[in-house]
């Protein structure tokens, strides 16, 4: 504990500064899980390997079809969270009716063959791809060196993390989503096609993974790993904020990768575990999570 | 019902038979190493390769030696490394455990293999302790070790007037073996070691480090880590601009699929130390063409052909034995001396290391480089006796001084 006072206050700004960055992920990662739950109350498992395989296909855009970096930001996510409609219709579908259980085990399962299918491919020292031309480079704040690329992430984070926060709880669209999530039979009355709209937000949320995972392709090692290593913090943060809420997901993201930059700083060996005392304090305090509304 | 007790009796007979007819010697040899984690490129389904083709080529079937490989993923874990070994040495009767990265691991299969009185070679560790105050009459260390390392990489780094150093530490044995030896080696050469930061294995963000790392104005970076912790680190420090600040990364353990991985826009330039690459000469040119062959193209990493080189050892021992006796298959491999294409001749000293030399390398520039897996060239080599650490210094109790 003495290195508290060790640590001078510019050294801190950046520290926090990084850990908004890190926070960026957690946010979009956990906001598409929060979408999937809220909607469909499945746990979906597959998200890290969601996360991986859009890392993959911007590299396989880059080095199969000579795909841009900007490009493979609309391009993946599109692909995967095709490849996650096929999932919904063909697998979830038929569990809708059954425990949770059954979800988290099937997605569970799912992922592991995902990420053995890329690592019988691809290895597991990963891949290289390297950072945009347009966002190399950085800027020097006084108290920290920012890579332009990392700036670029939160904004880009921020964004859509806010898009999707308007789109369900302000449009009409996200009102249909939102009546579905309450009571499927009776919105079906109303003439709203809800399979069709559990479709798309099954994958919609998928999408929102291989973004994240387009982000990361740069800055983190591209390897089949990459999701599972980073699934369990995400659920983690998605049991702080509360199972299925919106804006819990994105301000937990973000205040987590906060807590978890400062952790680095003064007790640095903790800083994989301080997530999950926090969850534990939390679920032992308010078992619905921050955001959570009591079942 | 009576016809099946009849034909289970003939089978457990025919069964317990079975020893008796077999005339020939068999051997059991485990690789247990990482065959899904972050370590699984450089040793996992690689090492058994490596293996296989150690068998073929001391031509076991020839000389009567039936020779029977298994392999298991241990998960980087040392709980269940330690339950597989001790499935396979009290129930699978294996000989041999080969392999074994992630030090934690290897100090417990070192224990248990102790114990139960077999034989570990080991070639994916890197803890200078296997052959220091862990060492054991049952373990040899093949490949490489923290302390030839912190010998090559350290060495050359301070030479070159890096003489302040700050680590970066993966936080557990391994990390922390490889951080001591590489600091020892930067003080008694007159550098100064500003500090360090242990970080959680396996780490995915290393740029809180990094900016403490840069903040601390050290000359070197020190990476005392592995695998995907180092690439992702390396990847970091290029965005963070640690190297263009100035400062230089000492990449203490890297492997030529780590630098694959990053791609040599990324990698040139990264000074490093193995004991092996395949194109140090025309007969480990030629074995990395087999091993690429049934490896998918890949070429092999210096823990794969350590795993052959010591297999291949360990074989002659039993030949020249004429039996599987731990104890003196042991002294046998350290009494005879080794030769083998890829890591030519040398020994294996009394505390286990086997003694051979290393190479400094330096990662070729883009331009540099004539296609995929031409990456290195030389910049030095360390005789064995400058890489390894004295006997006269050993705290291996093995050593009589």
């Amino acid at each position: 504990m003495f290195e508290l006072l060790g640590v001078p206050p510019q050294a801190l700004f950046g520290q926090l500064l990084l850990g908004l960055i890190n926070g960026s992920f957690y946010a979009i990662l956990s906001l598409g899980l929060a979408v999937i739950f809220g909607l469909l109350n499945i746990i979906n498992f597959t998200h890290g390997a969601q996360y991986m395989m859009g890392a993959f296909v911007a590299w396989m855009c880059l080095n199969y079809l000579g795909i841009n970096y900007w490009a493979a930001l609309l391009l993946a996510p599109i692909v995967v969270g095709a490849s996650g409609v096929v999932i919904e219709r063909f697998l979830l579908k038929r569990i809708a009716h059954v425990d949770h259980l059954y979800g988290l085990l099937l997605t569970f399962g799912l992922a592991l063959i995902i990420q053995g299918l890329f690592r019988n491919q691809y290895g597991s020292s990963g891949l290289p791809y390297q950072i945009p031309a347009e966002l190399r480079g950085g800027t020097n704040l006084g108290f920290m060196f920012l890579p332009t690329y990392r700036g670029w992430v939160v904004i880009a984070s921020l964004i859509v993390c806010l898009a999707t926060w308007f789109m369900i709880e302000k449009t009409k669209l996200g009102s249909y989503l939102r009546a579905a999530t309450e009571n499927p039979t009776l919105t079906q009355a109303f003439g709203i096609n809800v399979p069709l709209l559990v479709t798309l937000t099954y994958g919609f949320g998928v999408a929102l993974a291989a973004f994240a995972g387009v982000l990361a392709a740069p800055i983190y090692s591209v390897n089949p790993n990459m999701g599972a290593d980073l699934i369990i913090v995400v659920f983690a943060v998605v049991v702080i904020g509360g199972m299925g809420s919106i804006m819990g997901a994105i301000v937990t993201g973000f205040s987590l990768g906060l807590v978890e930059g400062l952790t680095k700083v003064f007790y640095p060996e903790a800083s994989a575990t301080v997530i999950f005392i926090i969850m534990a304090i939390v679920l032992l305090v308010k078992p619905a999570g921050l955001f959570g509304r009591a079942a | 019902m009576k016809l099946r007790t009849l034909l289970a009796a003939t089978a457990l007979g025919a069964l317990m038979a079975a020893p008796a007819l077999a005339q020939q010697l068999s051997v059991k040899i485990g690789v247990l190493n990482d065959r899904s984690g972050l370590y699984s490129d450089i040793t996992g389904e690689g090492s058994v390769i490596a293996a296989r083709l150690a068998v073929e080529d001391f031509k076991a079937a020839e000389k009567g030696l039936k020779v029977e490989i298994v392999s298991a993923d241990h998960q980087n874990k040392p709980d269940v490394g330690s339950t597989i070994a001790r499935q396979w040495y009290d129930q699978d009767g294996v000989d041999v455990i080969m392999d074994v990265p992630t030090s934690s691991v290897a100090l417990a299969i070192n224990q248990i293999t102790r114990e139960k009185n077999k034989i570990h070679i080991n070639s994916g560790a890197a803890s200078s302790d296997l052959t220091g105050k862990a060492c054991s009459p049952n373990t040899v260390h093949w490949t490489y070790d923290t302390y030839a390392l912190a010998q090559g990489t350290g060495g050359a780094m301070v030479k070159a007037g890096g003489d302040s150093w700050f680590f970066l530490t993966a936080d557990y044995a391994f990390g922390h073996a490889l951080e001591r030896d590489t600091a020892a080696v930067v003080t008694k050469a007159g550098g100064k070691v500003l500090g360090a930061v242990r970080t959680p294995f396996p780490g995915t963000d290393f740029s809180s480090f990094l900016l403490q790392a840069q903040a601390s104005k050290a000359k070197v970076v020190g990476l005392a880590n592995a695998g995907g912790d180092t690439i992702n680190s390396i990847k970091q420090a290029g965005e963070f601009g640690i190297v263009a600040g100035g400062q230089k990364l000492g990449g203490l353990l890297v492997f030529i699929n780590d630098v694959h991985a990053l791609g040599l826009q990324t990698a040139q330039g990264l000074v490093l130390t193995e004991s092996f690459y395949w194109d140090l000469n025309d007969q480990t040119r030629a074995w990395s063409d087999r091993y690429a062959k049934l490896a998918g193209g890949k070429k092999p990493s210096m823990i794969q052909a350590g795993v052959y080189a010591g297999l291949l050892h360990y074989l002659k021992a039993v030949e020249a034995t004429k039996g599987k006796d731990p104890a003196a298959v042991m002294a046998k491999m350290k009494e005879m001396p080794t030769d083998d294409p890829l890591f030519g001749k040398g020994s294996v000293r009394a505390d286990g290391r086997k003694m051979h030399d290393m190479y400094l390398f330096e990662v070729k520039k883009p331009s540099e480089s004539k296609g995929p897996w031409d990456y290195y060239k030389q910049v030095a080599m360390l005789k064995a006796d400058e890489a390894f650490k004295p006997l006269s210094e050993s705290e291996c109790p093995l050593v009589k001084k």
